[in-house]
């Protein structure tokens, strides 16, 4: 309706402007008349844009309070937004998952051809029932970011330190995607959100398969693995997390991203080395605190690939190590 | 005093840059503020280039995303504060003395002062891309907590945009001490030119504004180095805190930078329809409503943060409200037009180019007001579009129209008018073509600020690339055109245009002495 609106207001100005260019002009001989007061007029042309107004403002009111609603919602999903990448965490069925970029880097260098969801694709999607409706929370761990799926009419800002709130029914079964649309740093645009909107049944039976499989870790935890073990895993999980910073080959870009190679944490002393994957820099506010992010498996096994695949130390530690640093 | 100086009235001017160091002459300090607004803004346009080349196809080319987000940040910065606001206070050091009558401005030193902490403020802005880890890349508004993450770039940024808001405090007093006490005797304030009218509110605007973003600043600068928690809810602070505060300087800044656009254009389009300026008065009242306004709606940039629903009903209908005062200045500018002699010189059809882009700027603001639309475009291309319609199309083309209408005044020559009419025609083509596309995009869903896309955005950004290119060239043809009237034009007559009305036209020579109006001027009835 709005664009009608603005059609017929468009007509009647620019009308009345390109009439005037045309017949108005020097050239063609038209004398300047000289009035330049009529009230009537001015009133006329103050009430009428009043009233047009008036009018839009209602079916906008109208709209505005149903896409507000999110009481009485059939589920809860708590979303995160981290730099650079989402977590959620499904509050009623106990499901917890990141979801990250899953968009090859040499297709972003232009190495490889781009696949047809060039940076709409994630590792693991939302996934909802259809026809229920769903309610976001969303905050932030480091900076805003904001989650928005186009396709279901939901933008929400996801503010650290504090739970903001917006609901969406999908009426159709299929896959949307959206972007996070806040400036959140240096990868702001390699966050994507993906919702997959399933049946009801597969909904329940990908709750079952989810729950299952982050019951139990998925690795033995009292197990003692081998270096080459440890760096070949390690390195999924550089990649994953870490080489938007770090760089490949642990080149870093310095001094905001410090090189893994040669670093002096990456090769210095093992505790600081734990220390500041678990818990953060407290110097540099962009080294975040991976202890809550990462399994007992990955940190030990991005540590191994960093002193061992990207410099070489020779020492690493076991999964058991970690988890004996986390109670500490 | 007069008497005293006669005789050697023309011999104290220091020479070289001496003269420009030490100046306190309107004129001189004009022509320096509208210098280094066009240098500022082709450093600016150069780094809009840089974002359009990385955004020419999907994939990193050019440049890497926190280079790039550096780009979009300084683009901003450097546009609206380096470029668009030193243009206009550079019209009003020229033009208001002269419109008014008065022999100079209020406070000269001070003038010369608030010019020279520009370049300063300039070299800490380009300089932050030096400092290690280059400046901040958090986007010109500067959202907290972002801001505390990058290196000393962000400070130099922060200090920049201190001196730049002294730099136009000091020129608000400046500009509203001279309009309320220098004006020729007769010169009611409802006689004044309505340039000058549109200058005297921006400069309470800006007195009342620029403040509260040095506030917003000096709270990140503590947050980011001396412990306070202003932006941290960590230490009970509030992230959404900073964005009311900057938008509360935010929205008002907007209306600083096109309220002095509507002055030049309330002057040009008269001059060249051969007719008064349609509904004086109720210019004056819709501009002085649209700035009260201004200070009422900054929160409808701010519709996602999850503010309750009854404030954004709110914000909605008074930012709907702006569209009245701003419908009848369109409608008065037409009706100026309306039943004229109108000839169209390149100030006149820069000017009707503002009228009608800005049209379209404003139908989209109005499309945006609407809560339930704006939070679906909220942080696309589609808002990246609208501002680029309201900031370039309306205040940038203003600013080309007031360069043509008084250069003649200023330099005493003509620029070459069919070079001037082709650096419209390139402006204008290439301004759709950059800007028009990107509302597409944005109903597209494209956010901003990101330096790769997916591929269905592809095609609008090839055009919208090949267009900025356009833009930015046909601006080096802009400079081309000064340099060729600066040097070689043809001597501009007493009064090149025939239909003006203004004291600077009536009563001065061409070009304008370097002292003018050392005594007030007689007006008519």
């Amino acid at each position: 309706m709005t664009m009608w609106i603005i059609v017929g207001i468009s007509i009647v100005v620019f009308g009345a402007m390109f009439w005037s260019i045309l017949k108005h002009r020097k050239s063609v001989g038209h004398k300047a008349s000289n009035f330049h007061e009529n009230t009537t007029v001015e009133i006329v042309w103050t009430v009428i844009p009043v009233v047009i107004l008036v009018a839009m403002a209602f079916p906008a009111t109208k709209v505005l309070l149903a896409a507000r609603d999110s009481s009485a919602p059939d589920m809860t999903i708590k979303a995160t937004g981290y730099q650079w990448k989402w977590g959620y965490e499904y509050l009623d069925e106990g499901v917890k998952f990141y979801s990250t970029l899953s968009t090859p880097r040499d297709q972003i260098e232009g190495t490889a051809e781009k696949g047809e969801n060039y940076l709409l694709e994630v590792d693991n999607p939302v996934v909802v029932p259809v026809g229920k409706k769903v309610r976001i929370l969303t905050t932030a761990n480091d900076v805003i970011h904001s989650w928005y799926v186009p396709d279901l009419a939901v933008k929400q800002d996801a503010i650290p330190g504090f739970i903001r709130d917006i609901a969406f029914k999908a009426e159709k079964i299929g896959t949307y995607r959206g972007q996070c649309t806040e400036l959140c740093g240096k990868e702001h645009g390699f966050m994507p959100i993906v919702v997959e909107v399933v049946s009801e049944e597969d909904y329940q039976a990908w709750v079952q398969a989810k729950l299952a499989d982050s019951g139990a870790p998925s690795f033995d935890p009292n197990k003692t693995y081998s270096v080459a073990e440890l760096v070949s895993a390690g390195e999924q999980v550089y990649n994953m997390n870490c080489v938007a910073c770090h760089q490949p080959d642990g080149v870093g870009m310095p001094p905001t991203f410090p090189a893994i190679k040669g670093g002096k944490i990456s090769t210095g002393p093992m505790a600081a080395h734990l220390d500041i994957i678990l818990n953060g820099s407290k110097k540099n506010p962009m080294m975040t605190a991976w202890g809550p992010q990462l399994s007992d498996l990955d940190i030990a096994a991005v540590i191994a690939y960093q002193r061992n695949g990207i410099n070489s130390t020779g020492d690493i530690l076991q999964p058991s190590d970690i988890a004996a640093a986390r109670s500490e | 005093m007069e008497a005293v100086h006669d005789h050697d009235h023309d011999h104290h001017v220091p020479s070289g840059i001496m003269r420009y160091v030490t100046t306190t002459n309107h004129k001189d300090i004009g022509s320096m503020y509208l210098w280094f607004s066009f240098v500022m803004f082709l450093v600016g346009g150069v780094m809009a280039l840089v974002i359009r080349a990385e955004l020419f196809q999907p994939g990193l080319q050019v440049v890497q995303p926190e280079f790039f987000n550096q780009m979009t940040t300084l683009h901003g910065l450097i546009m609206v504060f380096g470029a668009i606001m030193p243009a206009f206070v550079g019209f009003a050091n020229w033009q208001i003395p002269m419109m008014i009558g008065a022999p100079d401005m209020a406070f000269p030193r001070m003038n010369n002062w608030s010019f020279w902490l520009l370049p300063p403020a300039g070299i800490l802005l380009v300089g932050a891309l030096l400092a290690p880890g280059g400046a901040g890349g958090v986007g010109w508004t500067m959202y907290a907590p972002l801001t505390v993450q990058p290196g000393m770039g962000m400070d130099m940024m922060i200090f920049a945009v201190h001196i730049l808001g002294m730099s136009s405090i000091m020129g608000s007093i400046n500009i509203i001490t001279t309009i309320l006490n220098m004006r020729a005797p007769g010169m009611t304030m409802m006689k004044m030119p309505l340039f000058v009218w549109t200058w005297l509110i921006t400069a309470y605007l800006l007195v009342a504004s620029m403040p509260v973003l040095a506030g917003a600043v000096t709270m990140t600068l503590t947050d980011r180095h001396f412990g306070t928690t202003f932006f941290n809810a960590a230490g009970g602070g509030d992230p959404v805190l900073y964005q009311h505060i900057f938008w509360f300087f935010g929205h008002p800044e907007v209306y600083i930078i096109a309220i002095p656009a509507f002055g030049v254009v309330s002057e040009v389009i008269p001059t060249f329809a051969r007719k008064p300026l349609f509904g004086y008065a109720s210019m004056v009242y819709a501009t002085a409503s649209i700035a009260i306004l201004s200070f009422l709606v900054w929160a409808h940039h701010m519709y996602t943060v999850g503010m309750p629903v009854e404030a954004q009903l709110y914000y909605m209908f008074a930012t709907m409200l702006i569209a009245v005062p701003t419908g009848v200045k369109v409608f008065n500018w037409v009706a100026t037009m309306w039943k004229g002699s109108m000839t169209f010189e390149t100030p006149m059809l820069f000017a009707m180019g503002f009228l009608f882009l800005f049209t379209i700027g404003g139908f989209t603001g109005l499309v945006l007001a609407l809560t339930p639309v704006d939070i679906q475009l909220h942080d696309t291309y589609y808002v990246v579009a609208h501002f680029h319609y309201v900031m370039v199309a309306g205040a940038l083309f203003s600013a080309f129209a007031g360069v043509y209408y008084w250069l003649p005044k200023w330099i005493g020559k003509m620029y070459d008018e069919r070079l001037g009419k082709i650096h419209f025609w390139l402006s204008i083509i290439f301004f759709n073509v950059t800007f028009f596309v990107q509302h597409f995009l944005g109903l597209a869903g494209m956010p901003r600020r990101i330096p790769d896309y997916s591929l269905q955005f592809a095609d609008w950004n090839l055009i919208s690339s090949i267009g900025a290119f356009g833009f930015g060239l046909s601006q080096v043809f802009f400079l081309y055109v000064l340099l060729k009237a600066i040097r070689s034009g043809e001597k501009a007559p007493e009064k090149p245009w025939e239909g003006a009305t203004t004291l600077e036209w009536t009563h001065l020579p061409t070009p304008a002495p370097y002292h003018s109006f050392e005594t007030p001027p007689q007006l008519k009835g």
